[in-house]
């Protein structure tokens, strides 16, 4: 059984459950053992980087620090959000590439009595320890339900295959990995052109029109495609594509229902599990149809009723009048 | 002055020293009068002297007079690189009555003042190159240089346009040549191609002659199917191993009615000659003119060489030319000069993923575009999209694939502008479609080259500049669907542009055979870091290589159009049968001798030497060093333990007595202090 240290995200506990559910349900089936990181924080996500370098990557790196000081020998962190996976490997490779952030880096590491080299971890996205470790003869070894007849499109988001520090993926543009594994499964998978195209990110905080369109490009050409679903690597990408269809829809007149789940979720399907066992029935789009498709009956989502869209941002308390003073006089002038 | 006399006293050669200016090469960087100066008290030294152009004629006739005259033993020039004028200066030395070998070369212009910009760093770093120099030279012995006769066979590998061409200007003279070609036919890229620019001639037109006259030659022996397995041997006296591929075609019998290949059940994608394209059989000829006019037969994919049956072939053909057992043969040829024009392969486009070829269909490369518009192609000449009907009504060719790019090649690939302003061209003359151009910058340097560019301007098609983001099927706004999408930035305009059309054409650039390396290393030369193969000079020799008797032309030296590749073709026979006229030639004499006296003959010696040069003598019981094979590597000296080889011209002495000179310059071998030198 391989060995592994898990380094979840903050996501994974929250909007991306059924990313962890799923996760932790076929973990075992294809012999992947993860041993969580102990006390691990958030990675500072995609903004705090560009916000201030150092605090940032002494952010991150108190995971690698606390990563390699519980190792015991195993040297791979696996992360399953792409934000996470780049942060950390971000921050890896630039401590070694710019001695003089690893110097300071680890002088705000050792206020709290730690320390990382860079290069002692080797970090990577779960899909390519799944692919390149595990194998994809294990995987189809395990599946007993195949997808047969379900059309996936693979869509990785732009965060996993670049920049790819460490040259781990098949192509920067369009890899292959995501494909091969949803063919394993027995899914058909279309030739899905965005596959590493932008979701929007938090566009959808800061301006969502952009955001809107980022999401209606992907979403309508997987539909294009007549893809039935589509599979994710990324809880930040499942969040965007998945809660915010309906807004996008209602933005551009469309009426698209595509429904967004992980990787994982369809493994555990074609692995036999229970579709609530593999974390379903808390995305928005129903995946009802699609399930149908191969067998498996799912309750259909409730939608939530939309939300009255509110007028204007958050309260915020008026902008302070301006202090009545007189301009000074020179003493001649009074 | 007692010290320097005593120094003065263990030299008993004059040694004259000449400290070149070069210009201001040299003495830009470097105290040349102050390094002369310096010069003049070394040991042995009698005359020292700095002269502006020690290569010039008043240069020369310096070293001739004080040779005479001063009666100098040794002469050391103080100048560029031995690979420059070393030649120039061993004449001189000969011409006044002086061995060549008592001559000795300091290099301080691209060892020292190319490479310095500190003058006092640069000057001192010269004394050193001068001493070291100085100290070896009084310790040379005089060689007399080998001559060796010269086969006038010549073997020319590589049947492209540039080969062809080197073949018949030396077949022509009268020497016999022997033409290999890996593929079944000779012809290259050149005979894919449909026009050639600028002058739009067809290439077939102008290339079958050509090709006709190469397998007709009474001069030439055409190896199609063949490849080179083994070189032996030095210039004028190579020996040649030679595969000649069975073919399963008995050349003596076939006449190349074709019956075979119409008959063949077999259909096979062409990836050669119809770039992936088109079909062709499992026995065939590449294409209608293909010569030698017999064809092969594809063992891998022939269903008799498969399953044991079928043998259409052989039974359709009227004069039982089919032979199923037959084996290849090894051939063993001697030759004396040896001229490569490989040629190139082409870029691969799908690793520019982004660019979509490999998964959109309406995608092609250049080479795919060349036999679409070829009459003699799958097509036969018209442009349509992959579905084999649909005219295009916009067509995009995105220039620099693969090439100015640091993700894949940083050099340009000098054909591309022309050949996609051919293929622009050629899409509006036949299809009338609007054509864009997407290119980073337009290079047409060349004769007619911009007047054709200035003329695509005036047919109407359109150019912009930037380089292409992404070529997509991802419809986003109307009129989009169904097309293939250019996204680029237009950098004229500053805008991001979104350009929808119904074909693209990759301008894919041209790289080094994926074998280059391995074929360097068989013909002892060598390949640049993008792996095309590196010429003697790159302005002054450019079709000689470092190895005599070895010559490139055409594409395998770098990226080169047709008029390049015939020219260099032409200038590498130019060379060859210069040495052929010669009937003997010069060979180093700086090689290695074995001292009989000492010599236990353990034989390490022989099994050391990458040229195969020394032999065992039986009844001596001890090695011998074959003067003519020997290119003086030095590789046996350092294998023989009881140190009982030696290689001339880079004896022991010689180079303890040029390391004990470059340190002069350091602080504790400074016999003299600089102002009494002065």
């Amino acid at each position: 059984m391989a060995k592994y240290l898990l380094y979840p995200g903050c996501s994974m506990e929250s909007s991306a459950k059924a990313y962890s559910e799923s996760l932790a349900a076929i973990a075992k089936p294809i012999g992947l053992e993860l041993e969580e990181i102990e006390d691990w924080n958030c990675c500072g996500a995609t903004e705090y980087l560009g916000i201030s370098l150092t605090p940032a990557y002494a952010l991150i790196s108190r995971n690698l620090a606390l990563a390699a000081k519980q190792a015991n020998g195993n040297k791979v962190v696996v992360a399953p959000c792409s934000a996470c996976y780049l942060n950390l490997a971000k921050a890896d490779y630039y401590m070694r590439e710019q001695p003089k952030l690893g110097k300071m880096v680890n002088e705000a590491l050792s206020a709290g009595g730690l320390s990382y080299e860079p290069g002692t971890l080797a970090i990577r996205h779960l899909l390519d320890v799944i692919i390149y470790d595990i194998g994809l003869e294990t995987v189809k070894s395990k599946v007993v339900r195949p997808l047969t007849g379900l059309r996936v499109a693979p869509y990785l988001g732009c965060m996993v295959p670049r920049p790819d520090y460490e040259k781990r993926w098949s192509d920067h543009e369009h890899p292959i990995e995501l494909d091969l594994l949803l063919k394993a499964l027995g899914a058909e998978v279309i030739d899905f052109p965005l596959k590493t195209h932008c979701c929007g990110g938090h566009m959808t905080q800061i301006g969502p029109e952009t955001a809107f369109e980022l999401i209606r490009r992907l979403i309508s050409s997987a539909d294009q495609y007549q893809a039935d679903i589509m599979a994710t690597v990324c809880p930040m990408c499942q969040m965007n594509l998945d809660a915010y269809q309906t807004e996008t829809n209602r933005y551009f007149g469309t009426n698209y229902q595509m429904p967004i789940v992980f990787f994982t979720q369809l493994m555990g399907l074609a692995f036999g599990l229970e579709p609530d066992t593999a974390g379903f029935g808390s995305e928005l789009v129903s995946t009802k149809r699609a399930l149908a498709k191969i067998g498996v009956e799912i309750a259909e989502t409730e939608t939530a009723p939309a939300r009255p869209k509110k007028s204007s941002g958050l309260p915020m308390p008026k902008p302070l009048p301006r202090k009545p003073e007189l301009a000074e006089k020179s003493e001649a002038e009074k | 002055m007692k010290k320097k006399n005593e120094n003065q006293a263990e030299v008993q050669e004059r040694i004259g020293v000449y400290v070149c200016h070069c210009g201001s090469n040299i003495a830009g960087v470097v105290d040349v009068s102050e390094v002369a100066r310096w010069a003049a008290q070394l040991p042995g030294v009698v005359v020292s002297r700095d002269y502006k152009f020690m290569c010039s004629s008043p240069g020369q006739a310096m070293i001739i007079k004080d040779i005479q005259e001063q009666g100098l033993t040794r002469v050391v020039v103080a100048s560029c690189s031995p690979h420059l004028h070393e030649g120039t200066f061993r004449g001189a030395c000969e011409r006044a009555g002086l061995n060549p070998y008592l001559f000795e070369m300091a290099n301080i212009r691209e060892q020292d003042a190319w490479v310095t910009s500190d003058k006092t760093e640069a000057t001192k770093k010269a004394k050193a190159l001068v001493a070291a120099a100085v100290g070896r030279v009084a310790h040379q012995q005089p060689l007399e240089a080998l001559l060796v006769p010269i086969d006038p066979n010549v073997l020319v590998v590589g049947g492209g346009i540039a080969g062809i061409q080197a073949a018949l200007e030396i077949a022509d003279s009268g020497n016999h040549v022997y033409l290999v070609e890996r593929e079944p036919s000779i012809g290259g890229h050149m005979a894919q191609f449909d026009k050639t620019f600028p002058t739009l001639d067809c290439a077939a037109c102008i290339l079958t002659p050509k090709m006709v006259s190469a397998g007709n030659h009474k001069n030439i022996t055409l190896l199609t199917w063949s490849e080179v397995e083994k070189v032996d041997g030095y210039v004028g006296n190579f020996t040649v191993t030679l595969r000649k591929r069975a073919r399963f075609v008995d050349e003596s019998l076939c006449t190349g009615c074709g019956v075979c290949q119409e008959k063949c059940p077999k259909k096979v994608i062409d990836e050669v000659f119809e770039a992936g394209l088109g079909y062709r059989k499992a026995i065939y000829r590449p294409f209608p003119q293909a010569v030698p006019n017999y064809p092969v037969i594809d063992k891998n994919n022939c269903i008799f060489f498969e399953k044991g049956t079928c043998k259409a072939c052989e039974k359709f053909c009227p004069t039982g030319a089919i032979k199923f057992d037959q084996q290849d043969e090894i051939l063993t040829i001697e030759v004396g000069n040896i001229i490569l024009a490989t040629g190139y392969d082409l870029f691969d486009a799908r690793k520019v993923s982004n660019y979509g070829y490999g998964r959109l269909a309406n995608v092609f490369t250049s080479l795919e575009f060349e036999r679409l518009s070829n009459a003699a192609g799958p097509t036969g000449g018209n442009i349509v999209l992959r579905d084999g009907k649909t005219v295009p009504k916009s067509v995009a060719i995105v220039h620099c694939v693969g090439s100015r790019d640091k993700n894949y090649n940083n050099y340009c690939s000098a054909i591309c502008c022309m050949q996609s302003l051919k293929f622009a061209h050629l899409v509006k003359e036949k299809t009338g479609a609007t054509v864009y151009n997407f290119y980073i910058d337009i290079r047409t340097p060349g004769k007619g080259y911009d007047e054709f560019y200035q003329r695509l301007i005036e047919e109407g098609t359109l150019f912009v500049r930037g380089k292409v983001a992404e070529i997509t099927d991802v419809a986003r706004e109307p009129g989009e669907e169904g097309k293939l999408i250019v996204q680029v930035e237009d950098t004229l305009v500053g805008k991001q542009r979104r350009i929808p059309v119904d074909m693209v054409i990759l301008s894919a650039g041209l790289q080094a055979r994926a074998d280059a390396k391995e074929v360097a290393q068989k013909f002892g030369i060598s390949c640049s870091a993008d792996q095309w193969f590196i010429e003697k000079h790159p302005k002054l020799d450019p079709v000689a290589t470092m190895t005599d008797g070895v010559f490139i032309a055409g594409a395998c030296q770098g990226p080169k159009d047709i008029p390049a590749s015939v020219a260099q073709g032409a200038a590498a026979a130019a060379r060859v049968l210069s040495i052929i006229g010669q009937q003997q030639i010069q060979i180093e004499a700086a090689t290695a001798i074995v001292d009989e006296e000492t010599c236990v003959g353990c034989q390490q010696c022989i099994a050391s030497c990458p040229y195969q040069a020394i032999i065992y003598l039986e009844d001596k019981g001890k090695a011998y060093v074959q003067e003519a094979l020997c290119k003086g590597c030095g590789t046996c000296v350092g294998t023989c333990l009881p140190k009982c080889i030696s290689l001339k011209h880079f004896t022991d002495d010689q180079l303890v007595a040029e390391m004990v000179g470059a340190m002069r310059t350091m602080k504790e071998f400074e016999l003299i202090p600089m102002e009494a030198a002065a």
